[in-house]
This record gives structure tokens, C-alpha cells and sequence, in this order.
């Protein structure tokens, strides 16, 4: 073996040692990494309890609610399987929109209601025109009437 | 021809001189081409209306704050383990870029942050080890300059440049591995990209840029690098135009 040959032998080991001991690390850390957690956390009380946390999921459609003349707000965040209905008091970020990702600071009070501090919109990884996004929602549409004319034709 | 000749700086300097300009002027037309395709043709997006334009600079610069350490990884085991001076020199002439390249991709990201998510700032996984990939640049470049001696510090900076390598995979997968506020990849090499098309060509046009611009700064940096270490060999003080410059 060569000179060379060992120093690259020794390289390899020492970066896959390190690779093993930050992979565990990273591991016993992994509940003080994630950014938020779900609704379905939540509900299995995986979130910390009686400290502040964020919570992420989508807007529920339809559960947008405002106070007239106020900033006042509730919503209800969603993973599709639990929901968390949300009270926030203050100015919501432009991409807010019923449907899309959100994500709120605050805590859990004990009626179930999560009081947020600051709402973050999380954006997801789709860029687009907006005709192609229409055009999508189009075909999306024609679709389900296509189908029902399809249930309704005899 | 034997390629292992341009592991010899005395070599290698004419050939970097020669090649740095070509990548310069290719760097600059393809950003002329890029700016032009993201800000002029590129359509607006559904959701984030013009804001989601800072993608032509965030992405590329992004990728290449990547990108370059892990070059610089290489060059540094081959420093560690063939012992060559020009690999050290090679890794040093990154790091720079590879600072700048990291600034702009979390400053941008943060200008972006502020009209869509509604704050400049979040402690998530993706932008804290994108932070730390700024300090790793600073750490090595603080680490050559603390050291007198050249050759002990191109061994330091090359044991420091690849145990912080572990933070690439970090960065990369942070999206997918944690929930995290910033959104998982638009453009990976085994999924579909999930944008329209001229938005993509236009941010891989300026990803080649990003490429051939650091290509070139770190041809002519590793040329400054090797006339100042290399100062008292003899065809140093045989170049045309720096015989009596350099004593």
C-alpha cells in the first residue's frame, strides 16, 4: 500500500465517522429541528406542551373568519386528517389564501384554540403563469362536469 | 499529452491565463441572456405575482454556495492525500466566490421572504445551515490568514474544508428529512420540474453563468495565488512584464 493509497484510506474513514456521528446527532435532535408541527401532532400531543410552538398545515376552505373592523381573525389549519382552529389578531402575509400552506406561532390554550403571535404563509414549490394555473383549474372542473353528465346521460 | 503536468504550477499558470478570459466573456453573455429571459420574457407567476423573479438570482447563487464547497472538498483531499501544492491553491481560490455566492443566496432569499412569507427571517433547517455554510467560508478564510506558514496552512484549511462538507447533504435534504418553512425543491435530477418551462430556462441559463463566472474569478484568483507563493521560483521572474515587479 502506498503512501497515498493510506492517507485516502484514512480520509475515507474519518469523513464516514463523521458522517455516522452527525447522522446521529442530527437524529437525537430531530424534534428541536422541525420548524412546526401538524395538526395530527397536536392531536397526539407530540407538540411541546405549555411552551409556545408553530403549528403548519393548510387553511382549511371556507374557515377564514373576520372580525368586522378589527384585525382580528380565526381559521382552522388542517392536514387533511386533524384540524386546529387558529385565533391570531394582526396583519396576515399577501400569499394567506384558504387552501395554501401556513404556518403560526403561538400556544394552545386549553379550549383546544391555538392562539398565534405571527402567521407565516409557506409557499409551496409549484411556479407557474397564471393562465396555465387557470387552465389547470379549467381542466380540473371539466373534468368533475364531464364526469357528472357522464353519471347523468343515460 | 500527460494531463498529471498541470498539477505543476509553472504550467499551470499560462494555461489558467489562457482559458480564464473565455469563461468570462461566456459568463457574461449567458447573464445578459438570463437577466434578459427572467425580468423581459419570463411570465409572471399565479401566486406570487413578481416577487417570485429574485428565483434567477436566489437559485443559481444558492446551487453554487453548494456546489463550490463540495469542489472545494476535492481539492482539498487531493491536497491531503497527494501532498500537491496546486490542489491547496485551487481550494483556497474558491473559497471567495463561495462566500459571495452564499451571501447573495440569503440575501435575496430574505428580500423575497419578507412580501411572501411575511418575515425576513426564520431559524428552519434549510436557512440555519445555509447560514452556517457562510460561516464555514469565513472560517476558512480566517483559518489560511491565521496561519504563517503556507503549506500548514493549506493541511488545516483542507482537514476544516472537509469535515464542514458534512453540512452540504444538510443543507440539500434539509427540506425533505425536517418540516421546514421554505418550500421543498422545484427542480431536481429525478423528479419532473414543477414550473413552466421559460421560467426554468431562464434560471438554468443563469445557473451556466453562475458556473462559468466562478469558473473564471477562481482561474485568475489561482493565478494571483501562485505568483505570490511561487515568487522566488525562476520562471516567475522569467515572465514577460514582472521581471523586477515582483524582488
Amino acid at each position: 500500500m502506498k503512501a497515498r493509497h493510506r492517507r485516502f484510506a484514512w480520509i475515507g474513514a474519518g469523513v464516514a465517522v463523521l458522517g455516522v456521528a452527525v447522522a446521529l446527532v442530527l437524529n437525537a435532535f430531530q424534534s428541536n429541528l422541525v420548524f412546526f408541527f401538524t395538526p395530527t401532532q397536536v392531536a397526539q400531543k407530540e407538540a411541546p406542551q405549555g411552551r409556545p410552538f408553530r403549528i403548519g398545515g393548510l387553511v382549511e376552505e371556507g374557515s377564514l373568519k373576520r372580525t368586522p373592523n378589527s384585525v382580528d381573525v380565526t381559521f382552522v389549519v388542517t392536514d387533511t386528517a386533524q384540524r386546529v382552529p387558529v385565533v391570531y389578531s394582526g396583519l396576515l402575509p399577501d400569499l394567506f389564501k384558504e387552501g395554501k400552506g401556513v404556518v403560526a406561532q403561538g400556544s394552545l390554550g386549553s379550549d383546544g384554540k391555538f392562539r398565534a403571535t405571527e402567521v407565516l404563509a409557506k409557499h409551496d414549490e409549484n411556479y407557474m403563469p397564471p393562465e396555465a394555473a387557470h387552465a389547470i383549474d379549467q381542466a380540473q372542473k371539466g373534468q368533475g362536469v364531464s364526469l357528472s353528465t357522464l353519471k347523468e346521460s343515460p | 499529452m500527460n494531463v498529471y503536468q498541470f498539477s505543476s504550477p509553472a504550467t499551470f499558470y499560462p494555461f489558467a491565463g489562457w482559458l480564464a478570459p473565455w469563461f468570462a466573456w461566456s459568463a457574461a453573455l449567458l447573464a445578459i441572456a438570463g437577466l434578459w429571459i427572467g425580468f423581459a420574457v419570463a411570465p409572471t407567476d399565479f401566486q406570487q405575482g413578481e416577487a417570485y423573479r429574485i428565483i434567477f438570482i436566489h437559485v443559481p447563487t444558492a446551487w453554487m454556495s453548494m456546489f463550490i464547497y463540495l469542489v472545494m472538498g476535492f481539492w482539498s483531499v487531493l491536497a491531503l492525500a497527494f501532498n500537491t501544492r496546486l490542489s491547496a491553491m485551487m481550494a483556497q481560490s474558491l473559497v471567495p466566490t463561495g462566500a459571495l455566492m452564499t451571501f447573495i443566496a440569503l440575501w435575496t432569499g430574505a428580500l423575497w421572504g419578507r412580501p411572501t412569507w411575511g418575515t425576513y427571517w426564520a431559524w428552519d433547517a434549510r436557512m440555519t445551515s445555509e447560514l452556517i455554510l457562510l460561516f464555514l467560508y469565513f472560517g476558512v478564510m480566517a483559518l489560511r490568514n491565521a496561519i504563517d506558514d503556507p503549506r500548514r496552512a493549506d493541511r488545516a484549511c483542507a482537514v476544516l474544508t472537509i469535515v464542514g462538507a458534512v453540512n452540504i447533504p444538510i443543507i440539500y435534504f434539509s427540506v425533505q428529512w425536517w418540516n421546514t418553512l421554505h418550500q421543498g425543491a422545484s427542480v431536481s435530477l429525478t423528479a419532473a420540474p414543477r414550473m413552466a418551462s421559460i421560467m426554468l430556462i431562464g434560471m438554468l441559463v443563469m445557473a451556466f453563468a453562475a458556473w462559468f463566472y466562478t469558473i473564471a474569478v477562481s482561474l485568475w484568483r489561482v493565478q494571483a495565488i501562485i505568483l505570490e507563493r511561487e515568487r522566488s521560483a525562476s520562471w516567475i521572474s522569467a515572465l514577460p512584464g514582472l521581471a523586477g515587479a515582483l524582488r
